[in-house]
């Protein structure tokens, strides 16, 4: 009995009022079908043009793996870049919208603690994304005919776009609190996540480029192999991490320097987790402690 | 734990500069229906709010039933229902699914809300709307739902801010009547509204409040009966006006005679014994009245007189 009662937990928070209206407003409006649809075409458009690239050269060898690797690689960035794309606009107005609509304060004179609140909306918008990447599996089904990709390496991508999912989601509904406008906390995440593409990748640049030119730091090259960090907080990289199995980070554990972190020994992808839970706990604090002003004097509910 | 449901002691926000309630003091006893007038930005809505939890008192306590807002949101959020002055709802949510929604907020098991439900759209005449989509009711349904949200979890205290505006004449009277109806089943309610006369029929106190001031608290006979020191009569005859005016000034307690047409507008400081004795004395004085009275004092005279120019300070 006992055993069963953090199942019974877990069960009950995922059957909470929030959970199920935010899934009925969101599945009973057109603009959720429009929006999976739309996902689909783009998706499908670009395993179209992918696939006849392989295609053309399955002519000369069938079991070319290397193309479908390729084909897979290129399809996981394209569904990374959509989720990207799409998860500050299905989270950032979660809470905005509802103060914008005037129902927010209904919302906070219940017994729904601000932690249900914004856990509550945050699954519910990632469950939609969900349903939309799971969509695409189809998609990746046609990768298979092809052969050389596992379903580890599929599993292992599908969990890393979930991860993404909810780095940016947190994102999305944490700026959501802090502004009032959805337009502006929309706007501000797309910001924040195209930093985490393009910014931390100009930084890596920008410090090896000055590294490489102008001898940046004066010190062996192995010694400045700390700016690949950079790298492994950018989700392109580590998405390339995970689907290359990279040993880029091997170049930090074989460098020369001294003092050497624990961040110098483990994959890109694993900094990149590790980095991004952090700041997705913070996020979902933040957003907590946000929602009601009442409740920071004392309690926190 | 206390007779009194509302205890406010020094109450005061402020927005930057500017400071919406000044220092304010009040108690609401429980089962009292209390009216919160004031004109508009006068800091009703503010103080609402801070008794809903929705804001944190700069300075100040406000306790309901005995526990602190600010140390026991969640115990407080039980005990109250709250109704703002403009609020939205969930367009795609059916009426009973809206229903359903805020009891499941307030942790009502669904077989219990199953029978609640009906019984509450009942109460607010929606029965025969339970299967509509919230956003196709009138403006005067939406208002009658949300006031059943406000009574999903059977709250001890209603905070309805400004709960009639915007309702048409018709809807207005079933506000009254739905409000009537709870104040019979012993709820505490404080009901704000700048649409006076909407309010006397079912008000035990009134609060008047002018530029985050409370200027006047208290039952509504005992404000009623302050300003009604000095009452004005207004006495008919077939003629005689002018005699009767230099015979009414030579009365005690009348202050000011003014003839109008027919019509004598009487200043009177007295009582009701008194007001009998002056027309007693005129009938003797063989004077034909054809009607005397007195002019009814309503919730909008006490609340003009009393904020005239009281609390205007900035």
């Amino acid at each position: 009995m006992s055993k069963l009662q953090p199942l019974q937990s877990v069960k009950q928070f995922f059957m909470n009022p929030v959970i199920d209206k935010e899934y009925r407003l969101r599945m009973r409006t057109s603009r959720s079908m429009w929006t999976l649809l739309a996902y689909l075409i783009a998706m499908g458009l670009f395993s179209g043009v992918i696939f006849s690239i392989v295609g053309i050269d399955m002519r000369n060898s069938i079991y070319s793996s290397g193309f479908t690797g390729i084909a897979f690689i290129v399809l996981s960035f394209a569904q990374l870049g959509l989720i990207a794309f799409m998860s500050p606009g299905l989270t950032a107005g979660v809470i905005s919208s509802e103060r914008e609509k005037q129902t927010l304060n209904l919302l906070l004179t219940t017994q729904q603690t601000s932690f249900t609140i914004i856990v509550s909306k945050l699954i519910a918008s990632i469950s939609f994304m969900l349903l939309i990447v799971f969509s695409t599996l189809p998609l990746y089904g046609i990768v298979f005919l092809y052969g050389g990709i596992s379903p580890g390496q599929l599993l292992s991508v599908f969990a890393f776009f979930i991860f993404n999912m909810l780095v940016f989601g947190a994102f999305g509904v944490l700026f959501s609190t802090i502004f009032k406008r959805t337009m502006i906390a929309v706007i501000v995440t797309y910001g924040v996540v195209l930093f985490m593409f393009v910014g931390t990748g100009i930084i890596y640049l920008l410090f090896s480029f000055g590294y490489n030119s102008y001898g940046f730091s004066g010190n062996n090259p192995a010694n400045d192999s700390w700016i690949l960090h950079f790298l492994a907080i950018n989700p392109g990289f580590a998405l390339y991490s995970v689907l290359d199995g990279g040993d880029w980070y091997m170049s930090l554990a074989r460098s020369s320097r001294a003092s050497k972190t624990f961040f110098d020994h483990v994959p890109f992808w694993l900094e990149y987790v590790i980095f991004y839970t952090a700041i997705l706990v913070l996020a979902i604090y933040g957003a907590i402690r946000n929602l009601r002003p009442v409740s920071r004097k004392k309690q926190g509910v | 734990m206390t007779d009194n449901m509302i205890e406010i002691s020094g109450l005061t926000k402020t927005f930057g500069t500017f400071q919406a309630l000044k220092g304010i003091d009040m108690i609401i006893p429980k089962g009292s229906v209390f009216g919160f007038v004031g004109p508009n930005g006068a800091g009703k809505s503010t103080t609402m709010s801070i008794i809903a939890t929705l804001m944190l008192p700069t300075e100040g306590t406000v306790k309901v039933d005995g526990l602190d807002v600010t140390e026991h949101p969640h115990e407080v959020r039980k005990k109250i229902g709250y109704m703002p002055d403009f609020f939205g709802v969930y367009d795609q949510l059916k009426t009973e699914e809206y229903l359903h929604f805020y009891g499941g907020s307030y942790g009502i098991p669904r077989k219990e809300r199953e029978q609640l439900i009906p019984q509450l759209l009942e109460l607010v005449n929606l029965s025969d709307k339970k299967d509509a989509y919230v956003d196709s009711l009138s403006r005067g349904m939406k208002q009658r739902l949300c006031l059943a949200r406000c009574l999903v979890h059977d709250p001890e205290l209603l905070i309805l801010d400004e709960p009639a505006s915007g309702l048409d004449p018709r809807a207005r009277i079933e506000m009254r009547e739905i409000l009537k109806e709870l104040k019979s089943m012993g709820k505490t309610i404080i009901i704000s509204s700048h649409i006076l006369p909407e309010l006397a029929e079912m008000v035990d106190e009134i609060g008047v409040i002018e530029h985050g001031n409370m200027i006047a608290v208290g039952n509504i006979n005992l404000i009623q009966q302050q300003l009604m020191a000095k009452r004005q009569l207004t006495i008919k005859t077939s003629g005689r006006q002018e005699e009767l005016k230099q015979f009414l000034l030579d009365q005690p307690l009348v202050h000011g005679v003014f003839i109008d047409g027919a019509k004598l507008e009487v200043q009177f400081s007295g009582q009701d014994a008194e007001q009998a004795a002056l027309l007693k004395h005129i009938l003797l004085a063989d004077y034909e009245v054809i009607s005397y009275q007195e002019q009814q004092t309503d919730l909008e005279d006490i609340f003009l007189a009393i904020t005239k120019g009281g609390g205007a300070e900035q």
